[in-house]
């Protein structure tokens, strides 16, 4: 069991999301960042897919009532295990009774918390995500609370001592001063005025502060249609590049609404799910159109490091496992 | 007809059958979707329905090849589908009742929407209830509905100043549309009554009442058959 001290600006449970829902109106919500999750949880011995917790800027204080092995992997974080500071992207031993503070994360938006075992909260239609626009999900569907106890779906994993090894953060994390969201054009697009166009693609755009799971708002130069559209609600997905009448942009994210009825601009590649979940308020923010075949070769790219690193994980930790037990 | 094929990024297509609202093309929506179903093709993850379209996630991994990209794979099988079959007429479906208590705190734009439509407030609801309906799609908030088929003299402007809270199970209208909110959601359509069904439960078995492609029914109780059934 977990409890939570504090639960910090907007930690959820999340895994990979609630699938097959989008015809009753349910978009899959899950993890912002998929592939932290997965790696966060491989750290520690779970599942892909096992519920963590999607820390937001300002990160939860657990404490922890018996022994565990957690990860963190995401925003950079001024995080202290037992007064100690936390390592990161690497599994750590949690000692009975020991306080986690994740504080504030300094690089980046989100970070994930995989505890071996998993969050055992009862799933709803499928999945253990909080869909936190519906109100949908473990934890009554809302975010963390002061008070709040997580119980563990199993036992899990166990470590004596912390591997000295870790993983390296990129290509799954980027703090870097600028984000580079790459994007194919959407059937809307040669509906947006020549200028509006241009500026798309060559001007910069900050990240707005009303930005949450639902979308990114993009603000910067207006885009402006040729001429208006009268459009009729068609499904929407995570990445889809929105123009609302304000000429504001919303990137929709892991609780989009399933329709919408605004011009589809361009839509995200899903590699660069990665970079939307960092993207902070105020952060500046570049838009570059790319070929379906581009997009494919970073999916590809993406998929085999993925592969690479589950295989890299598994084999450090039963390495770091084997070690334990001969000393 | 051939839908035409939108790709919605790099793991989901839009197959378009037109751009009108339009019961025929809502139908020929729900035959497609009947139809990709049934060819239980891999890695179909959604299936979406929308007013005049279908969207089809798909996992990339699973149609990744070297001829083309996952969407453009993807959207090559699909075409097969419609090559062959042809717009059958939708399947008649069970119709589904909803009780309505209509006006008063239940619809609180009943007068206002009658004397719009240069009707009085009972005839009002009389026409909306004598309607026949059908689910177009699903969307807005989880098992929201979005039916076809409302008298186009009941049609209504949406509201200047969207509610931010409109109770669950009111029946309201916007333009030529017409629909239930399943929970309190904000909300700037006109409220003419309110249903005591639950629309969407998440631990039900199925979670929505209606269905895409469903025929709907309204039959108008009084407040206190409401009061009764809330209860």
């Amino acid at each position: 069991m977990i409890r939570v001290l504090r639960a910090g600006l907007l930690s959820s449970v999340q895994d990979l999301g609630r699938l097959g829902q989008a015809a009753i109106g349910l978009s899959a919500a899950g993890a912002m960042d998929p592939n932290l999750l997965r790696i966060a949880n491989w750290l520690v011995g779970n599942a892909a897919g096992a519920a963590a917790l999607e820390c937001t800027l300002l990160g939860p204080r657990l404490q922890f009532d018996r022994a565990s092995l957690v990860a963190w992997c995401g925003a950079d974080a001024d995080a202290t295990l037992a007064g100690a500071a936390f390592p990161t992207w690497r599994p750590v031993p949690v000692s009975a009774g020991a306080v986690l503070d994740i504080a504030a994360l300094r690089r980046g938006a989100r970070g994930y918390l995989a505890i071996a075992g998993g969050i055992g909260l009862a799933p709803v239609l499928g999945s253990r995500s909080v869909d936190l626009n519906a109100g949908l999900g473990p934890c009554a569907g809302r975010a963390l609370r002061a008070g709040d106890l997580l119980p563990l779906a199993s036992p899990g994993r166990s470590l004596r001592r912390a591997p000295t090894w870790s993983v390296a953060p990129a290509p799954w994390f980027d703090a870097g001063p600028l984000r580079v969201l790459r994007l194919l054009p959407g059937s809307h697009y040669p509906a947006l005025a020549a200028n509006s166009q241009a500026a798309l693609s060559g001007e910069p755009f900050r990240v707005a502060t009303d930005s949450n799971r639902v979308g990114i708002r993009l603000s910067g130069p207006a885009l402006i249609l040729r001429e208006p559209l009268e459009l009729i609600s068609a499904a929407v997905t995570h990445g889809t590049l929105q123009l609302p009448p304000s000429g504001q942009p919303i990137l929709l994210a892991a609780e989009h609404p399933t329709t919408g009825g605004y011009p589809r601009i361009a839509h995200l590649i899903d590699a660069d799910r990665s970079v939307l979940a960092q993207c902070r308020p105020g952060d500046p923010v570049r838009l570059q159109l790319i070929a379906p075949e581009q997009a494919e070769q970073a999916r590809r790219r993406r998929a085999e490091a993925l592969t690479r690193i589950e295989d890299l994980v598994q084999r450090r930790l039963a390495a770091s496992a084997q070690a334990d037990e001969h000393n | 007809m051939q839908p035409s094929i939108e790709e919605l990024g790099d793991s989901a297509l839009l197959l378009q059958f037109g751009e009108r609202i339009d019961a025929d093309l809502n139908a020929r929506v729900h035959a497609a979707a009947r139809s990709v179903a049934a060819m239980a093709l891999p890695g179909i993850v959604e299936l979406v329905p929308g007013y005049a379209s279908l969207a089809v996630v798909f996992d990339p991994a699973t149609w990744q090849g070297d001829d083309a990209t996952p969407a453009q794979r993807c959207a090559r099988a699909l075409r097969g589908a419609f090559g062959t079959a042809s717009a059958k007429a939708d399947e008649p479906t069970e119709c589904i009742e909803i009780p309505v208590c209509y006006g008063g705190e239940c619809g609180p734009d009943l007068d206002q929407a009658a004397a719009h439509s240069g009707l009085t407030p009972q005839a009002f609801a009389a026409r909306h209830a004598a309607g026949d309906y059908r689910v177009a799609m699903l969307g807005f908030a989880a098992g929201f509905p979005y039916l076809l088929g409302l008298d186009p003299a009941l049609q209504q402007p949406r509201r200047a100043n969207p509610r931010t809270r409109v109770a669950a199970g009111s029946v309201a209208i916007g333009g030529l549309q017409t629909g239930i909110y399943p929970r309190e959601l904000p909300g700037g359509w006109n409220l003419i009554g309110r249903t005591p069904l639950a629309l969407f439960d998440a631990q039900a078995r199925p979670p929505n009442r209606l269905a895409a492609g469903q025929r709907v029914r309204f039959v108008a109780i009084d407040v206190d058959a409401f009061n009764a059934a809330l209860r």
